[in-house]
């Protein structure tokens, strides 16, 4: 027995260093270099009251917003401390329910197919904050009647907020939605 | 595959193989006590750990006290954890105030923690709080893994040496895998993690007032939380605005690196890699999908090294590398090719239900090979909802063994069971002596290889049959059909592979899954280690064989295609008719649009 002194022993002292020490340097060293990542990459209006994280999406569903992907968080949309993907199988008639009821939506709305996949199926976080561009600019004759404004405005100001593929080839083009809403509005206010 | 994702995937092969030959001499150099580029730092902390830990470093053990050891270091890690979990509402670092685990949920953590699992029947952010996450699940995913390698390390010691009782000190190789490999490459990885906005922070959950405030309906519950309804019978609703909500913050970055690194897999949220704040740009899914495959492929090299002949290790590593993109291949086409019904109502594109948008389809695919193929775990697309081709590709990569890469230390040592095999079965076809590096395979070596092989195969059927006549266990289905007997397979293959990964669909939290999942992880974790140190003990006990010319090489194209139809062959074999009631019958379901 007498392997079990150095068993307890050493499960203290790895939890001091991997549990303890390890996530306390770390912690200190992120928050010094990039403080701004580390606490969740948060957005703030001018009066510093927290609008949301860059990362994390929001639900969104009238007509004078963007609407994000669907998402299958409960007990509604894109609630942040409940992520998670609809773990719907591929011969789920629940699946196909959702997605025609989705694409009757956008139907009702004046969009047009093809319907791109990511705006009509959800996301596995149920968080994804972004949309395809083509999902976008599916979206914006509905948005620029809803609030007045030219669509060929509206469509620009989509462009802009087009994120390119990271190094130029990592990852899909893609729309950040709380974003792109934020700028909406934004663009309205003055 | 378009253009960009053939960039992307050749840029990550070409960047792991490069990685694979000063990691595994590295490797190498740690487990053989030599001095090394981080020692003037760290040697002076590698003996104070073990003076304080009561280790006598020069101490050489047999197989048994080694298993020994490597037991009591695991009983003492699993019951800190589950007491831990037990009474977790009433230790600190819980600013959300989250109340303890039932019992069986406990045990079901703390077991899946310590084996290598990380099967999670729990929603982190919702169930753990950030002292559970640190010191509790963090310290499990870097003691479970060294455990991993300590044990491949000792078998290899088994081949290299001659007519020997010892194959090395555990707590030695503990040690030095947590301290000289797991640590440094953790901490490089945490922060390169935070750079891309992986969360580093003990604050509170934020709250966050909405741009849209919206409403919802809920069935409404009385005060004793029974569903009401109304005088005609009918479920009773109520409207619930909704104008704020919180976000989770918590130390993700510092559990995030060890997750990947150590093959463990257990998020931090539920959603797992797949979350934002665990994976939030295709840059930290490439270092996460790297770091997945990173120490079980450099492990093959540290073995070519340690037995004096690097191309054994390589052809051991051209085997699994064959087999993932042989997996990933099956996968793309399967994901890219779509749900042909979905098409039929105006969709375009492909299966993205249960993906991410910001990956991409390519690389989404290359994770999920890369979690499955080892005993990872962790994920960046819900399996559940993947096609049934793609579904049975994860689920194929876990039936195998682990190997594709495998665990930390345990693809290594399953793999190696798999070469005693091949070696074994060719010299029968063609009465050749059967030989493995240089020590001649007995009954004994044939035993433990076949448990190790075939342990996991034998709980999944076994218990999976157990699961499909139990309602209780039939209850926990989320989709209906051929595909909800894929949910249950793939939940008890997980377990007893020790990957951890879930067709989530299927409901775990019950005291049926939680007390026969907790079975299955500790015979797939412990059955296969215990074989492979007796081995090891045996195997250092014989003398060494020169290669004659009646010796197969091992080190060639032959042996490697060899293994690999070896493999594929126990494989099939095993679980054909499993498979062909669940993702076979499915697909054809899926293409008959039934």
């Amino acid at each position: 027995m007498k392997d079990s002194k150095p068993a307890i022993r050493l499960l203290i002292i790895f939890t001091f260093l991997c549990g303890g020490l390890y996530p306390a340097v770390v912690t200190v060293l992120a928050q010094a270099v990039f403080p701004r990542q580390a606490a969740g990459s948060l957005l703030a209006d001018a009066g510093g009251r927290l609008l949301g994280s860059a990362l994390i999406g929001q639900n969104f569903v009238e007509r004078r917003y963007f609407w994000p992907r669907p998402s299958a968080t409960s007990p509604f949309p894109y609630n942040p401390l409940a992520s998670g993907g609809s773990n719907l199988g591929p011969t789920n008639p629940v699946l196909f329910e959702q997605v025609e009821e989705r694409i009757q939506t956008l139907r009702g709305h004046g969009a047009a197919r093809p319907f791109p996949a990511d705006l009509v199926l959800a996301s596995a976080s149920g968080l994804d904050p972004h949309i395809s561009p083509a999902s976008a600019m599916l979206q914006v004759s509905r948005v620029a009647q809803a609030r007045g404004l030219e669509v060929k405005k509206l469509a620009r100001l989509v462009d802009a907020q087009v994120e390119g593929r990271e190094l130029g080839f990592l990852g899909e083009p893609r729309v950040n939605v709380l974003r792109l809403n934020l700028a909406l509005d934004s663009l309205a206010a003055p | 595959m378009n253009l960009y994702e053939w960039m992307q995937t050749s840029l990550f092969l070409v960047v792991l193989l490069s990685l694979i030959k000063p990691l595994g001499t590295f490797m190498a150099k740690v487990y053989q006590g030599e001095r090394t580029i981080l020692s003037p730092v760290l040697g002076p902390c590698e003996n104070l750990i073990y003076r304080l830990g009561g280790v006598d470093r020069d101490e050489e053990m047999g197989w048994r006290r080694y298993a020994w050891a490597m037991v009591l270091c695991n009983i003492a890690l699993f019951a800190a954890l589950f007491i831990m979990l037990l009474v977790q509402g009433r230790l600190p670092l819980n600013p959300q105030q989250l109340p303890d685990f039932s019992w069986q949920l406990a045990l079901n953590t703390a077991v899946s923690f310590v084996t290598n699992t990380n099967w999670q029947n729990y929603s982190g952010e919702s169930a753990a709080s950030y002292l559970t996450q640190m010191a509790g699940l963090t310290v499990h995913n870097f003691v479970s893994a060294a455990t991993g390698m300590a044990i491949a390390i000792a078998l290899i010691r088994g081949f290299v040496r001659r007519k020997a009782e010892q194959i090395g000190n555990f707590w030695v190789d503990l040690t030095r895998g947590v301290l000289y490999i797991l640590l440094p490459l953790s901490f490089i990885s945490a922060l390169g993690l935070v750079s891309q906005g992986v969360i580093q922070n003990f604050s509170p959950y934020r709250s966050v007032t909405l741009l849209e405030p919206f409403s919802y309906q809920q069935a409404k519950v009385d005060a004793a939380g029974h569903p009401m309804t109304d005088a005609a019978g009918k479920a009773m609703t109520e409207t619930v605005n909704v104008s704020e909500v919180r976000l989770p913050m918590g130390p993700v970055a510092s559990q995030e690196a060890i997750k990947e690194l150590g093959t463990n897999g257990g998020g931090f949220f539920n959603a797992n890699s797949a979350h934002p704040f665990e994976n939030p740009t295709p840059l930290s899914n490439f270092l996460e999908t790297l770091l997945i495959l990173l120490i079980p492929g450099a492990l093959t090299y540290t073995f070519g090294v340690m037995v004096g002949n690097t191309r054994q290790g390589w052809a051991l590593l051209f085997v699994m590398l064959f087999l993932l993109m042989g997996a990933f291949s099956v996968l793309q086409g399967a994901e890219s090719y779509g749900n042909p019904g979905l098409a039929k109502l105006g969709m375009q594109g492909p299966n993205l239900e249960g993906k991410e948008l910001r990956f991409g389809l390519a690389a989404t695919n290359l994770f999920t090979v890369a979690t499955t193929g080892t005993s990872c775990g962790a994920v960046v697309a819900m399996h559940d909802s993947l096609t049934p081709l793609g579904g049975l590709v994860p689920l194929g990569l876990i039936l195998l063994g682990e190997i594709v890469f495998g665990g930390v230390g345990s693809g290594l040592y399953t793999m190696l069971a798999f070469a005693i095999i091949a070696v074994f079965v060719s010299g029968l076809m063609i009465g050749r002596t059967p030989e493995y590096l240089g020590k001649k395979i007995e009954v004994r070596e044939m035993w433990m290889s076949i448990i190790t092989i075939l342990t996991a195969g034998i709980v999944v059927l076994i218990l999976s049959g157990i699961a499909m006549l139990t309602p209780q266990a039939l209850a926990s289905m989320a989709n209906p059909g051929s595909h909800g007997l894929t949910e249950i397979i793939y939940a008890i293959a997980s377990m007893a592979n020790n990957n951890g990964s879930a067709f989530a669909g299927l409901n775990g939290n019950t005291p049926f899954y939680n007390l026969l999942g907790a079975l299955a992880m500790l015979i797939g974790r412990y059955g296969p280690a215990i074989s492979i140190l007796a081995m090891a003990g045996s195997l250092a006990g014989k003398k060494y064989v020169p290669p004659s010319l009646g010796t197969l090489p091992t080190d060639k194209a032959p042996f490697a295609i060899w293994l690999t139809l070896v493999i594929l062959i126990v494989g099939a074999l095993t679980f054909f008719p499993a498979l062909a009631m669940g993702p076979i019958v499915e697909h054809l379901t899926m293409l008959g649009g039934g």
